[in-house]
């Protein structure tokens, strides 16, 4: 099974489609670390738990709605992955979510 | 920046270590390269945090560490151990004062009896939340603590030495890729473990080892590094998200499970209770599936049809309804687990004041080796964590009180970048470490492994500018290829089998062995 993901990427802003293979099961998460291990290790995301849901550092927008990259499942279809869009964008998919007072 | 007690990695034992150091004065700086108290292990725990605060009966400190030794197969550093289990009850009882929210029945804390413990000694937090509730509590404490200044996406790449003392680190900003000098009179690495180097792990992102490449190079000696802990019923299929891969623990605390091989038999001596140490467990399971005992994707069958829709609801409560998202009834298929890299029992070697063989570096939590010896108990990881990061807190205070504050120059990075995938080489390690490194070791695959990480090492170019995720993997890659040297040399110099290091072709264990092996910098 194939899914394809279009990911809004940025400097230069950008949208870049990539085909992603998967089994059943699979998440977003899952995608995303076979395109930077595969195509593209430039590709910024932040994660840490990598599945648990312990972390909640993955989130992202799929197809406009919020949620986390490592609990969303990969679908034959194309997604829409963009940066969370209230938050300042630092690259790629990855924002600004650190408490302000825990930044440099 | 400049600070009086700098902590590297904001877990369990970093968190502790920060909130010790400022009760005693000390202006602190806690950085992480990840969020503060999100990465690292901690978070991630499931359930048993071993403590002997004697609720449920009887206890003493005293009989835990018989246990902790027992357990470490004749290698436990017993101050180490000594100090975990000692000091345990006051660091668990704080957390209860904090609101931590400890499990209670009839009125006291509950606690259950875990795999190789005497006696019913281990507290936790419902359901599944021990690890979020430890982390939580703590991360409220240190942002109420105004002593405790917080950093976090900045990565240490080296510690800074001048005259053979550590006078703090140097970092990169991760956001900006702007390199950040840090002078501090006293440093605790409280980075966490290595599961990270094994494709099958149950840590976070951050456990690559960074501490040890970093404490090592330093100048510090890393201490039993072969022994790498694999958790033996880690979840294998079928897949399951937003749920730890150790989850299956807390399950057989509560409701027991049978573990059956392909013909649907128990192989363990068990009789569906939760008896086996997860040396033996891990050993046990992986013997069944190279006999083809095993189950369809290679590890062993988990079996909780015993339990009623009722029993289960009661035990775990909204889990059941996760499981259930996931297509998954207990009541009516059992599930697939193997073996999982979990838990480091080695790593830098300190004294019973988290002292360092560097002068003003300090070590806490998995990051320091030596009181699990062979094998780790169950639920002795969080109390260790706090315990380590207290003392360490505690001495680091204490002696930069005492200490002038260094100076620390911006280092730059000289190297260019090498022509690799840095994502692809890390994946590759992992699976040539769970392959060969594992819990079953020979020589020829430690070998193998060998030739593997020895690939020619490259010096770090400069990163940036802004966030640069290849960059940060080239980092890691250099610094996980060291550890994992470390860990297979060490593996492949011990020719016996003991704990979690188990050699197939030395199968016996050794007195002769009854010894630990060492690392430090060469020249």
């Amino acid at each position: 099974m194939k899914a394809s993901l279009n990911i809004r990427r940025s400097a230069p802003e950008r949208w870049e489609r990539y085909e992603v293979p998967f089994e059943p099961g699979q998440t977003v998460l899952d995608g995303l670390r076979w395109i930077r291990v595969h195509h593209d290790p430039g590709l910024a995301i932040r994660f840490s738990c990598i599945n648990a849901n312990a972390c909640k550092e993955c989130m992202i927008q799929v197809d406009g709605k919020t949620v986390y990259a490592c609990t969303t499942r990969l679908a034959e279809r194309e997604m829409r992955l963009e940066p969370l869009p209230n938050k300042a964008l630092v690259k790629d998919l990855v924002t600004e979510i650190a408490a302000p007072d825990e930044r440099l | 920046m400049q600070t009086d007690v700098l902590v590297i990695g904001s877990g369990g034992a970093g968190m502790y270590a920060a909130l010790a150091a400022a009760r005693e004065g000390a202006r602190v700086l806690l950085v992480d390269r990840s969020l503060i108290g999100r990465g690292g292990a901690t978070v991630m725990a499931q359930m048993t945090v071993a403590v002997a605060v004697g609720e449920e009966e009887p206890d003493h400190w005293e009989h835990h560490l018989a246990d902790t030794l027992k357990a470490g197969r004749g290698l436990c550093d017993p101050a180490l151990s000594q100090l975990l289990c000692e000091d345990g009850p006051e660091c668990i009882r704080q957390m209860d004062a904090w609101g931590v929210g400890w499990a209670q029945s009839n009125g006291h804390l509950a606690q259950v009896h875990a795999p190789g413990h005497d006696r019913k000694r281990c507290v936790y937090v419902d359901f599944l939340n021990t690890g979020p509730a430890v982390s939580k509590t703590l991360r409220a404490r240190v942002q109420r603590t105004p002593e405790i200044r917080r950093v976090g996406d900045l990565l240490v790449t080296e510690l800074a030495i001048e005259d053979s003392r550590c006078t703090g680190a140097h970092t990169v900003h991760l956001p900006t890729g702007e390199a950040v000098p840090i002078a501090a009179k006293a440093t605790i690495v409280a980075t966490g473990g290595l599961t990270r180097l094994y494709a099958r792990n149950s840590g976070s992102l951050n456990m690559g080892g960074d501490g040890y490449a970093l404490a090592l190079q330093a100048g510090a000696q890393l201490v039993d590094m072969e022994f790498v802990q694999f958790f033996p019923i880690g979840h294998l299929a079928p897949r399951l998200v937003g749920m730890d891969p150790i989850m299956w623990d807390p399950f057989r605390y509560k409701l027991g499970g049978r573990l059956l091989n392909s013909g649907m038999h128990e192989f363990l001596p068990e009789e569906g209770r939760y008896t086996s140490a997860r040396d033996l467990a891990t050993y046990a399971i992986l013997k069944e599936v190279e006999a083809g005992r095993g189950s369809p994707h290679g590890g062993a069958w988990l079996s909780f049809r015993h339990c009623s829709e009722a029993e289960l609801r009661a035990a775990f409560g909204p889990v059941i309804d996760r499981l259930a998202a996931n297509g998954i009834d207990l009541t009516r298929q059992a599930i697939e687990v193997a073996p999982i890299a979990h838990y480091h029992m080695g790593g830098v070697r300190v004294d019973a004041d988290m002292r360092t063989g560097v002068p003003h570096l300090f070590a806490a939590g998995e990051a320091v080796g030596g009181a699990n010896g062979a094998n780790r108990l169950s639920g002795n990881a969080i109390t260790e964590a706090l315990t380590f990061g207290r003392r360490a807190g505690q001495r680091a205070a204490a002696l930069a009180k005492a200490t002038a504050m260094p100076v620390v120059k911006a280092q730059g990075f000289n190297g260019s970048r090498p022509d690799l995938n840095p994502a692809a080489e890390i994946a590759a390690l992992q699976a040539v470490m769970n392959r060969d490194v594992g819990p079953l070791r020979s020589a020829a695959g430690l070998e193998r492994a060998l030739r593997h990480v020895d690939a020619p090492s490259f010096e770090l170019p400069a990163p940036g500018p802004g966030l640069d995720p290849e960059w940060i993997d080239l980092h890691d890659l250099s610094s996980m290829r060291l550890v994992a040297r470390c860990v297979a040399r060490a593996a492949l110099a011990r020719t016996e089998s003991r704990g979690a290091h188990q050699r197939e072709d030395f199968p016996q264990t050794s007195d002769a062995w009854q010894k630990h092996q060492s690392v430090s910098r060469e020249g």
